[in-house]
């Protein structure tokens, strides 16, 4: 028998309560419970970025922590970046450019360059490369991605 | 995949971690970052019965100065170590934080879940071994302070008993005319380092410590006699490198280990202001 628990989590401002698997790792909390698709679940081990979610502001593994592990907390999704407008200029700059193909790392690459951009990154390509090295985008759409992450800081635009 | 059912508990203090650790008829695992256990557990490659979450004791994390010694709680999160004024006095922690993983991992990874963890691929470990640090374990019953030099034990293994909680590290505070060098070499920043190096110098006597080299962090005490007669005899230095038992893994054989740990040292050295 799995033990199980009560959590609360807040995502994207709402709250939900579930009792769930205490194995549960947070990003299938968010999938299957939140009903939140947007955080994918790629290796399951920390490499590929693709689960990549906001607690307490800042970016976290999904699949490296337990739904446990974040009852009381506050999580932002894909989701509610794009809601609340904090992803707009990104989004915009990763259309323009092309910058994915499938898809799939697109939710984890716009969360860890929105970090750098707030973290006052500026438009130097070698920086930014390092910073989303934590992202793995398996359509090789790297040169794009830095494109995109470059025009925004230079551009000035909100994010 | 997903990790094999475990109990969980998620203690508020120390000594309630420590009681929970004490019963030695279960295998438990104390729960840092999750950055390494984690992806164990996603793999089944750890399969505790009992996970004791640390992230409730609030005591374990920290950053202080007392006299000459820098004390930073086993909890302190390697992002909390990057804003840390305190770290002025640790240049070498300074040095490697950039190097360990992606911004990310950082967020949520500690020091003392790197130290605990043992992997020879890891930075914490070798910057410790190169500032001559104490490790502090406690159990239920007693507290030890262990030399960094009898910690590491082999792959994954440690001077820390099953029953000891690592609580925090300790490590001489940088005096003026302290030097340190850091660097380490990876096919893609914050993956594994295919070879690395820990560089202390201070009263003129050096401290080397590799990693991702052997099948721990290891001190090239050859070298570093080497270089503490003179600075500039790095020729020699690298050649006493053949002292250490290199390792093999997927990246290279132990031959080119050792060609990397000398790429390394040369480089790390050559950013020091000796």
């Amino acid at each position: 028998m799995s033990q199980t628990q009560d959590v609360t989590i807040t995502i994207n401002g709402e709250a939900i309560t579930r009792t769930v698997p205490v194995r549960m790792n947070l990003v299938d909390f968010i999938r299957t419970e939140a009903q939140l698709t947007g955080s994918h679940v790629g290796c399951e081990h920390g490499v590929c970025g693709a689960c990549t979610v906001e607690i307490a502001g800042a970016p976290v593994r999904g699949c490296l922590m337990l739904a446990v592990q974040a009852d009381g907390q506050e999580v932002t999704t894909i989701e509610g970046l794009a809601d609340s407008g904090r992803s707009a200029a990104l989004r915009v700059a990763f259309t323009e450019h092309n910058a994915l193909q499938c898809g799939f790392c697109t939710p984890g690459m716009l969360a860890s360059a929105l970090e750098y951009i707030d973290k006052g990154g500026t438009a130097d390509r070698t920086a930014i490369r390092q910073h989303i090295s934590g992202n793995y985008c398996r359509c090789t759409g790297y040169q794009s991605i830095v494109e995109a992450i470059c025009d925004v800081i230079e551009t000035g635009a909100k994010t | 995949m997903k990790a094999a059912d475990f109990r969980y508990e998620r203690p508020d203090t120390v000594a309630a971690a420590l009681a929970l650790l004490a019963d030695e008829s279960i295998e438990s695992a104390a729960l840092a970052g999750g950055q390494s256990l984690m992806p164990m557990m996603n793999f089944r490659i750890a399969q505790p019965e009992l996970l004791v979450d640390l992230n409730g004791i609030s005591d374990l994390a920290g950053v202080s100065v007392t006299g000459d010694q820098l004390t930073i709680g086993a909890m302190t999160r390697y992002a909390t170590l990057e804003q840390a004024t305190e770290l002025i006095h640790a240049p070498l922690i300074a040095q490697a934080l950039p190097y360990i993983a992606h911004s990310a991992i950082r967020n949520r990874g500690t020091i003392g879940g790197s130290l605990a963890l043992a992997d020879p691929a890891a930075e914490m470990p070798a910057v410790m071994l190169a500032l001559g640090a104490e490790i502090t374990v406690q159990s239920a019953e007693d507290t030890r302070v262990i030399p960094v030099d009898d910690f590491f034990l082999g792959v994954y293994e440690t001077a820390r008993r099953a029953t000891e909680l690592l609580t925090s590290v300790s490590i001489p505070v940088a005096a003026p005319g302290d030097h340190f060098g850091f660097y380490e070499i990876a096919r893609r920043h914050g993956d594994y380092a295919m070879a690395g190096v820990a560089i202390a110098q201070r009263q003129g006597q050096f401290r080397i410590a590799f990693f991702s080299v052997a099948d721990r962090a290891i001190r090239a005490t050859g070298a570093e006699d080497v270089l503490s007669a003179d600075p500039t005899d790095i020729d020699a230095a690298v050649a006493r490198l053949s002292e250490i038992d290199f390792d093999s893994d997927l990246n290279a054989s132990a031959a080119t280990k050792q060609h990397y740990a000398g790429v390394v040292l040369r480089r790390a050295l050559a950013g020091m202001t000796v």
